[in-house]
């Protein structure tokens, strides 16, 4: 059965005066997935959510939320958003807060239940301008659920919270997605990316350079990275074949390669001291580093 | 999938409307730096210039009209200021964006700025009204007051339309002084403070130019008090002007967001 879709970029450019945001991007965000967007800073991320959100149009291509255009207002009843920087009003409580974003919605969630799912009962009768930093992110991720959206987009949700905090909000994503809600997700947190998403799209100016599962995405860039004591130099062994890269870090020699079974068997031979070995998958940050890498070749 | 035809319950869209009005009105009552200068000034300039300086003269008719002078001045504020700050801050916050991005009715949040400023203009006028019976000699018969708080509540519109283009044009930062340099020279030169008379010749021949000098002379007309120009001329110079604010703060807002 086909996967059904609820949002999708169809060949969108974006061009702004002197600048190419978006150069023929092809995204789907089917049902129930969470979809992990990655990219540098200027990769056209941010460019992409806002023309998913109706914010913008393309220049060229088309975007559809729900099957028609994210411009329409009943296309958005469908989606909750939580964005990076919003200021929102400090003389109002955050319960209020809820009650204004609630009331945009055909059948929004009862107010107490948003409270209770969000794990903000302690905060909920407080004005917004008297919160901290991490308060008021999880009183935008209440206003994000509030309305039982079927697509949630969450821009950098868990900036300024501490690790409790980020573990409830990550639990009640999970809770979300078992109830069949689809979430876009952009992080500078790889390893949020790692523990939420099920499909992963690399951005990098303006052009998708990398889709697919996790797993998928770790394999493309298949790397290993080992770290040892050794007398062999960085500079050394940044020499050799299949080695991406060789550096010295806190008197432990780090290195990145695509055949850790070749360059161990080699630096052993070279070094019989060689000790304190540790050869692990290189995570997502790595992966990550190496594909946007190679979108800007 | 798709939502087409998708429509929200009547009720639940006017719900939407009535729920940012209420919370645009409820966050301005609760913020001392706009409630003081919105409802407060325009009671105690009237005390000032209204009660103490002019009232000795004992003359029925200039006790209305500075009446009336003040209803239009307290007509100002909720609408520049109120209008035209928040607005201004939104944008440059966010909020309007994120509202923009959620399924917010369309103009939700500026229809409840506009319903938010005329039920300031509903306060400042009774408050206005209580000081003019007790204190200021004012003696108007029930539908002459009606007449001029219904009045002072339509004349909230132009000044809405007014704000409405400066919160599209300014920054948060430079919303307000831009407010006070539209406001301040308006209220003095349409001659709310001081009678036209005592103003120079070029000064009084273009006071026309500010809608307050029409919502002053509207009042008067529709209040049965000496007036002049038509009725007619000032209502539709206000309209003008707040369809045409209006239009050119969507244009606005539309390209600059």
């Amino acid at each position: 059965m086909p996967q059904e879709v609820l949002a999708e970029l169809i060949g969108v450019h974006k061009h702004y005066a002197k600048t190419v945001a978006l150069a023929g991007l092809d995204l789907t965000v089917h049902r129930g997935e969470l979809l992990a967007l990655l990219g540098p800073n200027g990769a056209g991320k941010s460019t992409a959510i806002s023309i998913l959100l109706g914010l913008q149009n393309p220049t060229r291509g088309t975007a559809n939320l729900f099957g028609v255009s994210p411009q329409l207002v009943r296309a958005r009843r469908h989606i909750g958003v939580m964005m990076q920087e919003v200021v929102l009003p400090a003389m109002l409580k955050v319960r209020e807060l809820i009650e204004l974003v609630s009331s945009y919605y055909s059948e929004p969630l009862p107010l107490d239940q948003v409270i209770e799912l969000t794990g903000i009962s302690r905060i909920a009768q407080r004005h917004y301008g008297k919160l901290s930093g991490g308060q008021k992110r999880q009183a935008q991720f209440a206003l994000a659920v509030c309305g039982r959206p079927e697509l949630l987009f969450l821009d950098e949700p868990t900036v300024g919270l501490d690790i409790d905090a980020r573990t409830a909000m990550w639990r009640t994503v999970r809770e979300l997605m078992a109830q069949k809600c689809s979430v876009v997700l952009t992080t500078h947190y790889l390893e949020e990316a790692e523990a939420l998403a099920d499909r992963v799209a690399v951005l990098a100016k303006g052009r998708l350079v990398a889709s697919g599962s996790m797993r998928e995405i770790l394999a493309f860039v298949d790397r290993r990275s080992i770290r040892c004591v050794s007398r062999l130099t960085a500079t050394e062994v940044s020499s050799w074949d299949y080695v991406q890269s060789a550096l010295l870090e806190d008197g432990q020699l780090c290195i990145i390669t695509t055949h850790a079974d070749h360059i161990l068997r080699r630096m052993m031979m070279a070094d019989e001291s060689m000790h304190d070995v540790e050869v692990r998958r290189a995570g997502l940050a790595e992966a990550f580093a190496h594909l946007t890498q190679e979108g800007d070749e | 999938m798709s939502v087409e035809g998708e429509s929200m319950p009547a009720s639940r869209l006017v719900g939407a409307y009535l729920t940012e009005a209420k919370l645009e009105s409820t966050r301005l009552l609760r913020t001392p730096a706009f409630v003081v200068p919105t409802l407060l000034f325009p009671l105690l300039f009237y005390a000032l210039f209204g009660l103490v300086i002019f009232s000795r003269s004992g003359d029925p008719v200039a006790a209305a009209i500075l009446f009336t002078n003040y209803c239009a001045f307290g007509a100002m504020a909720p609408g520049i200021f109120g209008f035209g700050i928040t607005l201004a801050m939104e944008r440059e916050q966010g909020v309007l964006l994120l509202k923009r991005a959620l399924p917010m009715p369309p103009g939700a949040h500026l229809i409840a700025k506009m319903l938010m400023a005329a039920l300031f203009v509903a306060i400042v006028v009774a408050s206005l009204c209580a000081a003019g019976i007790i204190f200021g000699h004012v003696q108007l018969r029930t539908s002459q007051y009606l007449a001029i708080a219904l009045t002072s509540v339509f004349g909230v519109l132009p000044f809405c339309a007014i704000g409405f283009l400066i919160g599209t044009l300014a920054t948060g930062q430079s919303a307000p002084a831009i407010a006070n340099l539209v406001y301040l020279p308006m209220s003095f030169l349409s001659g709310i403070w001081v009678p036209l008379s005592v103003l120079p010749n070029a000064l009084q021949s273009v006071a026309p130019i500010w809608p307050t000098y029409h919502l002053i002379h509207l009042m008067r007309g529709v209040a049965d008090l000496p007036h002049s120009g038509s009725v007619m001329t000032h209502f539709i110079v206000l309209l003008g002007v707040t369809v045409g604010f209006t239009l050119f703060a969507i244009r606005r807002l539309a390209r600059a967001g």
